[in-house]
Order: structure tokens, then sequence, then C-alpha cells
């Protein structure tokens, strides 16, 4: 079988050159193993069939999504896609109302009406995620485009996958973005796969970012395994958006370690490369983390286990808690089909 | 609402943006050919020197991202317009308006709803054939979610076009370029036609005529028409496809106990089948003859003068109609 990789170098530097202080690093940290251990833990539960709702897990991509939101504001907002629970926490979405929304409760973000492929959290710019390719491509514009007509400071994010460049509509988003100099900061987190197709059999060239760069972008590659490169990729384009640059790119390498959705690796059935997949775990955005903090003296063993034990804890916590909420009432269908109370035809 | 006057209904459409944006700067317009009078007629004509370019815009052609970016911004909490000057190519946003806008309020459970009005005209005859000829409004009103209006007056154009753009919720607005000339009594200022709440124009006994958008100006024509030969019509117009208004029709029809349905678009899974339908759920002991439909025929439309004759219903369609029945 073909391995699929990039040409990067053989195991990451990771370069802390924004001279992040110890609390914010062991903040990102902490954020990326929530993640971690909330996709862990729901893989585990599809397995067991305890959750139903279709999951497309985050393992291994979350540098990624921490990289980024650590750049962003409160006010900023970010859109994402079926693979939406790491920048939904990476973006300060609460972990209990994650839960409550992955087992279908009243107490989840959208109170059971969305499911895994659709989170939101508006108190933090999270207006909901689609799980329709491309889908956020025309909408993820729309905060953007609101404060450029009416004058205001935030920024749209859209997070996307490596194959959205493949949708039309990613080309109408990208020059839309440039004519109206919107400030949209893009976000591909190329993973190497769509679905099962490897991103070989699906495009001609290693040429996504040049794509971008075409319709006026500014465009950068980043190792998205290096929670420091993409975060000082992030602050950079933004600052960038705020000089009145226009939209940026950023081209985020990286990939998952599950399959498409669920619990499984995809390795046993053929769809991809037990050789490749280890490759790619010694690239673990965590593990290398970890491993520079202790060589670069930040932090002690110590604590990180404290931390591991503290992030464990609050993911069996907000995972107790959604098992025990309630489950939506089944005279609610019809709510919410349209707002203040205009009840369904 | 001050003193009544005549206006046409393109420029009540043109009066109602104006009210909108000086009333609220939330309210932005952008769509294809929005200084064109070949696009737009005069609707939002003049917009751009009074408001100014950063709230009054043309488009990129690139329909699906526009009408999601401003699904967006109304998601962040701007009120935009966006407009198509033909519905035929608004197919190309069905994504963005079906799987998106229309969905949000209800997958969020009510945390982001979506106050856009998305305004799509229907412009049609001249032989201009399939692709520039569309009106298909059942497709938009089978979406939960979206709400659709269709005015057929100049005093509903302005009121129902400031109600949408005042609603929380989607408003799919469709206007006819064959109603543009039409003067009727039009209010100066704000005012509102309710969505949701059909008007009965002509009050009558024998058979009631259900139509919507320019088909209403044709019920009014035949019933005039047929009042001459003695027989008693009653015209309701929708003016909301969704919701529709079916205590209003029901009533009437009580009333008559027969009823025509008449909207041009295609019959099969359409909102004039549904009205139809749902007439039968209520008066069922009580009609006096079959529902009648005066809907398009079942083809795209053609371009040809001869065969447009044909193709596109009139007032003489509902006249037979009626005939049928009484």
């Amino acid at each position: 079988m073909t391995m699929n990789t990039f040409a990067v170098p053989e195991l990451p530097l990771l370069k802390n050159d924004l001279s992040l202080n110890k609390i914010r690093i062991m903040a990102m940290l902490e954020r990326m193993l929530i993640i971690r251990y909330t996709e862990q833990r729901i893989a585990k539960r599809v397995e067991q069939r305890e959750i139903g709702t279709p999951c497309h897990l985050y393992v291994g991509q979350e540098a990624s999504a921490v990289g980024i939101c650590f750049a962003l504001r409160d006010t900023d907002y970010v859109f994402s896609t079926h693979r939406s629970h790491g920048h939904f926490l990476a973006k300060g979405g609460k972990l209990d109302e994650l839960f409550g929304e992955i087992y279908c409760r009243k107490t989840g973000c959208s109170g059971g009406r969305g499911g895994s492929m659709h989170l939101c959290d508006p108190s933090v710019g999270l207006l909901g995620s689609s799980s329709i390719v491309a889908g956020c491509l025309g909408i993820g514009l729309g905060p953007a485009f609101k404060s450029k007509v009416l004058g205001e400071e935030h920024i749209s994010v859209i997070f996307h996958g490596d194959c959205v460049p493949e949708e039309g509509i990613w080309h109408e988003s990208l020059n839309f973005a440039a004519i109206k100099k919107l400030p949209v900061l893009y976000v591909c987190e190329n993973n190497l796969y769509a679905a099962s197709a490897p991103l070989a059999d699906r495009r001609l060239n290693d040429n996504i970012s040049e794509a971008a760069k075409v319709h006026g972008l500014h465009t950068e590659i980043v190792d998205g395994n290096d929670v420091f490169a993409v975060n000082k990729a992030a602050v950079e384009a933004i600052e960038r958006i705020h000089n009145g640059e226009g939209p940026q790119f950023i081209e985020a390498r990286t990939y998952r370690w599950l399959g498409h959705v669920g619990y499984r690796d995809d390795i046993d059935v053929g769809l991809r490369d037990a050789k490749e997949l280890e490759y790619w775990k010694e690239r673990c955005p965590i593990k290398n983390l970890e491993k520079n903090l202790l060589f670069n003296t930040v932090c002690t063993e110590k604590e990180l286990c404290e931390l591991h034990e503290k992030v464990k804890e609050m993911v069996d916590n907000a995972e107790k808690l959604a098992i025990s909420a309630a489950e939506p009432d089944s005279e609610t269908l019809l709510k919410n089909v349209y707002s203040k109370g205009v009840i369904s035809q | 609402m001050s003193i009544v006057r005549k206006i046409s209904y393109g420029d009540a459409i043109n009066e109602a943006h104006r009210i909108a944006l000086a009333n609220d700067s939330k309210c932005f317009v952008i769509g294809q050919g929005v200084n064109n009078p070949w696009f737009v007629g005069r609707t939002t004509v003049g917009l751009m020197e009074e408001f100014g370019s950063e709230r009054i815009m043309d488009s990129p052609i690139s329909e699906a991202a526009m009408t999601g970016a401003c699904i967006g911004a109304a998601m962040a909490g701007a009120h935009p317009i966006a407009f198509h000057p033909r519905m035929d190519f608004m197919y190309l946003t069905l994504d963005q308006v079906v799987n998106h806008c229309a969905s949000w309020n209800y997958m969020f459970d009510g945390k982001v709803n979506v106050p856009i009005v998305i305004r799509g005209i229907v412009n049609r005859g001249g032989e201009q054939g399939a692709q520039h000829s569309q009106s298909p409004f059942g497709i938009y009103a089978n979406i939960p979610g979206l709400k659709v209006v269709t005015p057929a007056t100049a005093r509903d154009a302005k009121g129902l076009f400031l109600a949408a753009v005042n609603d929380p919720d989607p408003v799919i607005y469709i206007d006819d370029r064959w109603l543009y000339e039409v003067e009727d009594e039009v209010p100066e200022g704000h005012y509102e036609t309710p969505i949701g709440k059909a008007n009965v124009l002509m009050e009558g006994k024998d058979v009631s005529i259900i139509a919507a958008s320019f088909m209403v100006k044709e019920a009014q024509k035949a019933a005039e028409e047929m009042q001459k030969e003695g027989i008693s019509c009653e015209v309701v117009d929708l003016r909301s496809l969704k919701p529709v208004d079916m205590e209003t029709v029901n009533k009437s029809v009580k009333k008559t106990g027969k009823a025509v349905v008449a909207i041009a678009e295609w019959a099969f899974a359409s909102v004039a089948a549904s009205v139809a339908e749902a007439v039968y759920q209520e008066n069922f002991g009580r009609l006096k003859a079959p529902v009648q439909m005066v809907t398009l025929p079942d083809s795209p439309a053609p371009a040809s003068r001869i065969l447009e004759e044909s193709y596109y219903i009139k007032a003489e369609d509902i006249k037979r109609a009626v005939k049928r029945i009484v």
C-alpha cells in the first residue's frame, strides 16, 4: 500500500517562537488533552454502542484546533465541519454541553436536536457546524461580511478539510472574501483523507495552498501537529487581517488516527496501511509537545501526570452528567422550527 | 399610515427598501445588478446613491457564496437582503438555503436564528425559455424553517417586504416583474402586511378563487368578467405561501362550497396541490364540486411566442375552470 505522508522533517522541531509563557503553554496542552481524552472516551462508547450519533473523531489533529483558537478572541467566530468536537472545545465550548449533545440529551449544546455534527455555543462565537462538505464555506463568510459592512472588529474562521477545495463553493468563497477584503481566516486541515479516499487519488498535485493563493489570499503551510507553529501562523495571519490585508489561508498538515467515522482505524479493512498510522503516531502532537516541555524544563513529569489526571476526571464528570441528564421531551418535537414560538405548518 | 396615494408595485418595493435601510442600521442589500434596470426594474435602483456602497452592493457571480455570506451574517445578528434577479439562479443556492439557513434555528435548539430576506424575482415571457422563466414556489414552501411570501399588490409588496425584514426567521420574498407597473394604493411610511395572513380581495358567493402572486390579478380580472355573466366569485389572495392561511381559505370555501386554486407553478407536489388537499380535508362533505387547479403545464417553459401563449395561464383559464363547476 502507498504511505500517505507529506514531505516534512523527520520529526517536528517544536519552537516556541512567540515566547509563550508557561501558563499559556500549559493551558494549550490542557485543551489538547481535553480533546484527546474526550474523543477517546467517545470512541470507546461508540464501540460499546452506548453512543448512536455518528461521531467523526479528531484524535491526532488536536494541535490544529488549539493552535488556531488560542490566537482568537471570544468575539471572533469559528465555523466547523462534521469533525467539530475539537474546534468546539478549543474555542471554549463547554465540555458538559458537548457530552450532553453526543448523548443527545436535553442538556446538550443543541438540546439533542443537533447530535455530534452540530455543535454550537454563540457565547464564544460558535454559531454552529455543518456536516455538509463545504457547507460552512458560504455561511462562514457571514460574520466577516457583517464585520466589514457594519464596521465591526471581529473575524471569522472557517475550518475545513482537504477535500473542500474540490467543491465549487470553496472557490466562490475565497474569491468573494478576497474581492470584498473580508476578515476571514481559512484553515484547511489537510489530514490526507476525504473519508477513505487519499488526497493523491483526488487531486493531481499537492497544491491546495497554491490554489488559494491564485484567489488572492496570503497563504501559509504549517506542520499541523506542532501547536506552536500553528499558533504562530494564526497570530500572524490575524495581524495581517487587522492590518486590512484581507482574507488569509493556513494549511495545517496533519493526520487523523481513526477512520472517517466511529472508533475503528480502518486498517483491518484495508483502507490504509498500519505503517502509515505508526509513522503518524510518532508525530503525535501531544506527546511531542510534552517531550519538548520536559526537555526545556518548562514543566516536570509530576506536573504532566497531574494534568492528565485532572483532565481524565473532567471527562469522567462531564460524561456522567450527560448520562444522567434527561432526554428531550417528545412533545417538543416541533419547537424551534421557527423562532418566537411560531408553530410549524 | 398617513395619506394614501397610488404608486407602482416596483416603486413600492423600492420604497420598502429605503424605509428598511433608514430604520435599521444592521440592514444591507446585495445582489447581481443592483443598479441595473434590466435586472431589477426600478426596485433597487438609486439605493446605492442614498445609502452608500458599503450597504448596497453588487455581487460577484457566486450565488451560493453570496447567499451563504448573507445567511451567516444574519446568524451573527445582521439583517441582510440577498436578491436574485431571476429565481432560476436560486437553485445554485439550495444547499446554503435548505441545509443551512432553514435548519439552523431547529438544529441548534433556537440558539441561532437567521433573520434574512432572500428575494427572488420571477421574470418570464419574451421568449426567454426554460432557464429564465421559472416560479418554483413549492420548492421553498416545502422546506420547514422557511417562510415564503408572494405579494400580488403594490400595497402588499411594500408591507410584506417590511414584515420580512423585521421577521426573526428566514423569509423567501418572491416578486413578479409582470406586476412591476401595476399601481394601487400604498400608504406612506412604515407598515407591515402580516406574514401568514391571506386577504379576501373580492367577495362573492358562488366560487372561491384562491390565487397567489401574478395570478391574483388574473383572478380579479376573471371575477369581474364573470360578474357580468351572473357568476359571483370570491377572490382570496394567499399573500403568504408558508405559513399558508387555511383559516381564511376555508372560511371562504365554507361559504361558496366550490374552489379554484390558481397559482403559476407546476402542479405536481406544489403549493396549489397542498392548498387543494387542505381544502378537501376541511370541507369534504361540504364541497359541491371537485377543487379545480389552474397551474402551469407540466413542462419546462418554451421560448416561442406561440408556445408561450399556450404555456402561461391567464384569466381565461380561470374562467374556464370556474365554468366547469358552476
